[in-house]
């Protein structure tokens, strides 16, 4: 609880008003059998917030994620817009504005690339919703014309990167409120990273709040308004990304300096 | 099927004038004509001058007209081993469980249609009205026993190892045999002739009514399931369910509804076979879901389990596979096997398919990157 007290002075000057955070965990903890992954960690994202949770392979990072998503059970408090969700079945969430990106993307590699973007939107099935769809689906075939060039393709054919486009395209279809992004440079070269990280910027500039994990630590503190360092499962640093970024731990552990 | 012409007098296999089927295999819920019924039967105008005049291209036009007897034979058989297949392939692409008490929910099917037959046609109803409103009461009750099925059997061992819901499918299959014979006795029971009795001759190849409806019908429903499946957006999401439900549930997908959905296509269309069957041969009976659904099991394997286009490919093909093997049996063994040995077909197919090609003839080959 003081835990996230003491993380609102470093929230940046958006979202600072109304009831507080998007979102709010307490006390979270993920066990696997007899080894707990995530130890009672507590952090809050606020709305338009593009916050990250950087840490060393098996810290935990992902467990946290899937824990938000109600992929994995877990105990604690997970309040999301004002609701503690801890209860809901996954498949409810995305029509309350949660989406995941998933570790490893999770394209459906049956389904051809314009398929995948059309199940990122099977919640929005009204008749009345169909146009807002196709434009949105229009509008991730700007974002990346890669895709658009590949729409009718199986996704299971796409380069690894064009995978991570399509697995953030298909969450856009969403229309989140709260992005969940898991590893998206994982496994990609150089320049699709940039690729990538320029398509999150411009969908955190949109105005959607995201959480993004990230094993490059470098690359996720230049792009986020804050950090938190998560070791072991458990939360060692919390501040803003210029300053995680100057800290001598972080440095030392995860900037290779 | 245009040319109309029933004039030929080859007897019906389905109905016997007793409503029982006077021949063993006939029992087994097999292949309509095993062996060559019309033989012996004229085969057409020409036969009176040909033979006469040159006897050889006769015997090959002979030779033609039986193995395309045959042929429509396995695609009648083949058809309805389609739609028992595709109730397979669905759940198994959905969960990846062999659901062996499908067969049986053939024969509930089979055994529900045929009494909803006989209530309907002695309330005086016309006799397609009839067979449509049986059809559809047969489905309403095999869906909702595919649903308690899945609820009870197979839905707590979601989790468990693969064994434990194969073993209690079994378990599931023998105790519907066992509640269909304490209801419906061990008896053969006769369906009633909905459907008119005559016989199309095309070309030399001898079709009956009911043939034509079961080929029309698996097709026009197997069409529609492929469109359902690949159009829509249900099937969209039972594809996406397929490949990874945890997944799909992050687009807002609940597996849950999109599993019972598959039971209940699945048993929809295993409705549909086992009327279709119990039509064809005249006769329903406690024990007749187990073979078909044996053999069906053997269609989806062959091609490709979990690929509907491989359930209607591998049902069509085994089905002339076999109405090949029996009519042909007898000539190549030299008459030491007759065709009551062709069942043994279609356990040869599934042997040799899971030999030399187990993913079957459309088994999945996507490459999935990490």
């Amino acid at each position: 609880m003081n835990d996230s007290g003491a993380e609102s002075m470093h929230l940046p000057r958006e979202g600072e008003q109304g009831e507080g955070h998007l979102l709010e965990v307490t006390n979270l903890k993920v066990r696997y059998g007899g080894i707990t992954a995530v130890k009672d960690i507590s952090f809050s994202v606020a709305a338009g917030e593009m916050v990250c949770l950087i840490g060393a392979n098996g810290a935990g990072k992902t467990s946290t994620l899937k824990a938000l998503a109600r992929m994995i059970p877990a105990d604690g408090d997970i309040h999301y817009a004002g609701r503690r969700i801890n209860g809901f079945p996954a498949h409810t969430l995305i029509s309350q504005g949660l989406a995941l990106v998933p570790e490893g993307r999770g394209v459906f590699a049956r389904l051809t690339v314009a398929e995948n973007l059309a199940m990122g939107a099977y919640h929005r099935h009204r008749p009345d919703e169909r146009a807002a769809v196709q434009e949105d689906a229009a509008r991730m075939y700007t974002l990346f014309p890669r895709l658009a060039e590949r729409r009718r393709q199986l996704a299971g054919t796409l380069s690894g990167g064009e995978q991570q486009m399509l697995a953030i395209g298909r969450a856009l279809m969403g229309k989140p409120q709260l992005l969940l992004l898991d590893e998206p440079s994982m496994g990609l070269a150089p320049l699709m990273v940039q690729t990538v990280f320029d398509a999150i910027r411009s969908v955190a500039q949109s105005g959607v709040t995201i959480l993004l994990v990230e094993q490059n630590a470098r690359l996720a503190l230049t792009v986020c308004n804050r950090g938190y360092v998560l070791e072991n499962g458990v939360i060692t640093l919390s501040d803003s990304a210029a300053n995680l970024l100057a800290d001598p731990r972080v440095r030392a552990a995860y900037l290779g300096e | 099927m245009g040319a109309a012409g029933n004039h030929q007098h080859r007897h019906p296999l389905s109905i016997t004038e007793g409503g029982f089927p006077k021949t063993d295999s006939r029992l087994r819920g097999v292949s309509p004509a095993p062996t060559f019924p019309q033989g012996d039967a004229p085969i057409s105008a020409t036969t009176l001058t040909l033979p006469v005049l040159c006897p050889s291209p006769y015997r090959i036009i002979r030779g033609v007209d039986i193995f395309l007897q045959q042929v429509a034979n396995g695609l009648t058989l083949g058809s309805i081993y389609a739609l028992v297949a595709l109730g397979y392939t669905l759940v198994y692409g959905i969960l990846g469980l062999i659901n062996f008490a499908h067969g049986e929910v053939v024969m509930v099917g089979a055994l529900t249609a045929l009494a909803a037959s006989k209530f309907l046609l002695a309330a005086a109803l016309p006799p397609y009205l009839v067979f449509t409103l049986a059809f559809l009461l047969a489905a309403l009750v095999c869906m909702a026993l595919s649903v308690i099925i899945e609820r009870i059997a197979y839905r707590p061992l979601r989790n468990a190892p693969r064994l434990a819901p194969l073993i209690t499918a079994i378990g599931v299959s023998i105790i519907l045999q066992q509640l269909a014979m304490m209801l419906w006795g061990r008896s053969y029971h006769a369906m009633p002739q909905l459907l008119p009795e005559t016989t199309f001759a095309l070309g030399g190849v001898q079709i009956t009514v009911i043939q034509i409806v079961i080929i029309g019908v698996a097709g026009l429903t197997m069409a529609a399931l492929l469109v359902l499946v690949n159009r829509t957006r249900l099937g969209r999401a039972m594809r996406a369910t397929a490949e990874n439900p945890g997944i799909a549930a992050l687009m807002g997908v609940d597996a849950n509804r999109i599993i019972v959905l598959a039971f209940m296509i699945g048993s929809a269309l295993a409705a549909l076979a086992g009327m279709l069957v119990a039509s064809n041969y005249g006769i329903a009976h406690y024990n007749m879901g187990f073979m078909l659904g044996l053999k069906a099991f053997t269609a989806a394997v062959l091609g490709g389990i979990g690929n509907l286009a491989g359930a209607v490919v591998g049902g069509l093909l085994l089905g002339v596979i076999e109405a090949l093997g029996a009519g042909y049996i007898g000539d190549l063994t030299g008459g030491v096997l007759g065709s009551q040995y062709q069942d043994v077909f279609a356990f040869f197919v599934l042997i040799g398919v899971l030999v030399l090609r187990p993913a079957g003839l459309l088994g999945e080959r996507v490459a999935e990157r990490a």
